[in-house]
């Protein structure tokens, strides 16, 4: 059961986003991001969200997986479309009831809204269909890497260090937590039923014994990383190493013809 | 001899609060460059002690130990002792950090800031050395317990190390990847010219070595070739070691009157020495 949950959403499907610099990806979805929210009239967020479409459609990643994600978020989006309704400050009343109204400027800026918050989704969404966390924690620590000039050398490097293992230990931990569940149900232990008060009681017996287990691996493992000559992150060189291919430029070019489309819309109209 | 490890006559004492307790006294060894020990021993014999004291990890109480000339003791010297002494432990899930085979097998060589060039051709060697080259692009946590110790070795081998300790690798495995690793470490030691100590508590892996030493009460009680051990039947029931089936069997046949080798180890031989005294009963 606990064995489903994957880490990550990497999918693969061999497109071009797959094979760009996970550094140019983390950057793009920033600047992306970033001009979707300065998208300020109905041309602009259009040729956003036909950006955005056409990028989902080069990912070759099927159309339902994008949709997935948005099932978890829809009740924020609703949430936060609903909130904006109400915040219309001119423009024709449309409904009127109690100290609140609605106008059409409110109508525009919640659906303005849900649109940003969308898209939003659905450009993260292309990144972790298309990075794996491995390559993200490495690209996170290559993009931090300029950190080091301002005394935060070891921080960088820690920070990635910590990812990498945590990365790495959550099958282990999710196996673990399977098998203390296991051998508590076996002693009799009730796991299912019952007010969410004696659930949450019922967990106390599963995350204790994960706890100390954790504890232990922890030390087992630095024991194991100092006598593989483990000394921080000075001196350390790297096998992977990352290289700006001309297709990262091809896709650093189109994000930039977007990024200025959106502003020329902004001003023009 | 030209010894890769020396002990000199070392003690490390555990301290409580109130208590102190050698786990290892006043213990003196050498090993051979090239050669394959076997150090067995029950749990608490101290073996384990002695094993994180090889390679500087843990740092004798009172005494040296010398790795190719350097004193563990060194602070300078620490990474380049624990480069030649590598180490694998028994829980292959706590020794792998990274979630994909090639990347854990190059963390020591990155570590030891060796070239990317060169770190993609060691780490390569070292997986076709444990027979992992295919498994390269996989995931750790799906591989079985035998092939993620395996993985374990290649991170060690990767570092180019000369000696190879290994503290109870195969107990948390089953028979098939205990087999795996045994013949793992044979060919290492064979074809690559590794020093390997094994520390176990399983008789059967010791067969192969040319040397077996028995600890017990943080003492080196027998050291001597695996057959002369295991012929032993008695001192090592003594010490809370099981015997492998055939020399127990011998043992007993050779006290009921029957004139059995006891030497003899693998099921094939000791057959033969059954064979052997039957006809001479005749």
């Amino acid at each position: 059961m606990l064995r489903d949950i994957t880490f990550g959403q990497y999918y693969e499907s061999h497109s071009l986003i797959h094979k760009t610099d996970p550094r140019v990806k983390i950057v793009l979805l920033f600047l992306l991001i970033i001009f979707i929210f300065l998208a300020q009239n109905g041309f602009a967020l259009g040729f956003a969200a036909a950006s955005v479409l056409i990028i989902m459609l080069i990912t070759k990643i099927p159309f339902k997986l994008y949709l997935k994600n948005m099932k978890a978020i829809l009740p924020v989006l609703i949430f936060t479309a609903v909130l904006n309704l109400f915040y219309g400050e001119s423009g024709r009343v449309l409904v009127s009831f109690w100290k609140l109204q609605i106008t059409t400027d409110g109508v525009s800026r919640a659906i303005f809204m849900a649109v940003r918050i969308t898209l939003l989704i659905f450009i993260s969404s292309a990144l972790t269909y298309t990075t794996t966390p491995n390559d993200l924690t490495d690209a996170i620590e290559r993009l931090l890497s300029p950190l080091k000039f301002v005394g935060l050398k070891n921080a960088v490097h820690t920070l990635a260090m910590m990812m990498t293992i945590a990365l790495r230990f959550i099958p282990t931990l999710i196996e673990e937590a399977e098998k203390i569940m296991n051998a508590q149900k076996a002693r009799g232990a009730d796991l299912e039923n019952g007010k969410l008060t004696e659930r949450v009681k019922a967990l106390i017996p599963i995350l204790i014994p994960l706890l100390i287990s954790s504890v232990r691996r922890a030390y087992e493992l630095a024991e194991a990383m100092e006598c593989r000559c483990y000394n921080g992150g000075e001196g350390r060189t790297r096998m992977k190493q990352m290289h700006m291919a001309g297709r990262d430029f091809i896709v650093l070019g189109a994000s930039l013809v977007i990024c200025g489309g959106i502003i020329t819309l902004n001003i023009l109209l | 001899m030209d010894s890769i490890i020396s002990v000199k006559d070392v003690t490390y004492e555990y301290k409580d609060e109130e208590t102190t307790v050698a786990a290892v006294k006043a213990l003196s060894l050498e090993i051979e460059r090239g050669s394959f020990t076997v150090i067995l021993g029950h749990n608490g014999s101290g073996k384990s002690t002695l094993a994180k004291m090889l390679n500087g990890l843990n740092k004798p109480t009172s005494g040296d130990i010398f790795v190719d000339g350097i004193n563990t003791k060194d602070e300078e010297n620490e990474i380049e002792v624990k480069r030649k002494v590598g180490m694998v432990f028994q829980n292959p899930d706590n020794q792998i950090i990274a979630s994909i085979v090639e990347e854990d097998v190059a963390f020591g060589p990155e570590n030891l800031g060796v070239p990317p060039k060169e770190i993609k051709k060691r780490v390569d060697d070292a997986l076709r050395a444990v027979d992992m080259l295919e498994f390269k692009e996989s995931t750790p946590h799906r591989l079985s317990g035998g092939q993620k110790q395996r993985i374990a070795i290649a991170g060690i081998i990767a570092m180019q190390p000369e000696c190879l300790v290994l503290d109870e690798p195969t107990a948390m495995l089953d028979p098939k990847g205990r087999a795996e690793i045994i013949e793992t470490l044979i060919r290492l030691n064979k074809e690559k010219g590794i020093t390997v100590v094994l520390i176990t508590h399983y008789m059967e892996e010791a067969q192969n070595a040319d040397r077996v030493l028995v600890m017990n009460d943080g003492e080196i009680i027998a050291d001597d070739k695996p057959k002369v051990i295991f012929s032993d039947v008695e001192r090592l029931k003594r010490v809370g070691l099981d015997v492998p089936q055939t020399a127990e069997l011998l043992y007993n046949l050779k006290k009921n009157g029957f004139n059995v080798d006891t030497h003899a180890l693998s099921i094939k031989e000791a057959a033969n020495e059954i064979i052997k005294a039957l006809h001479s009963e005749e």
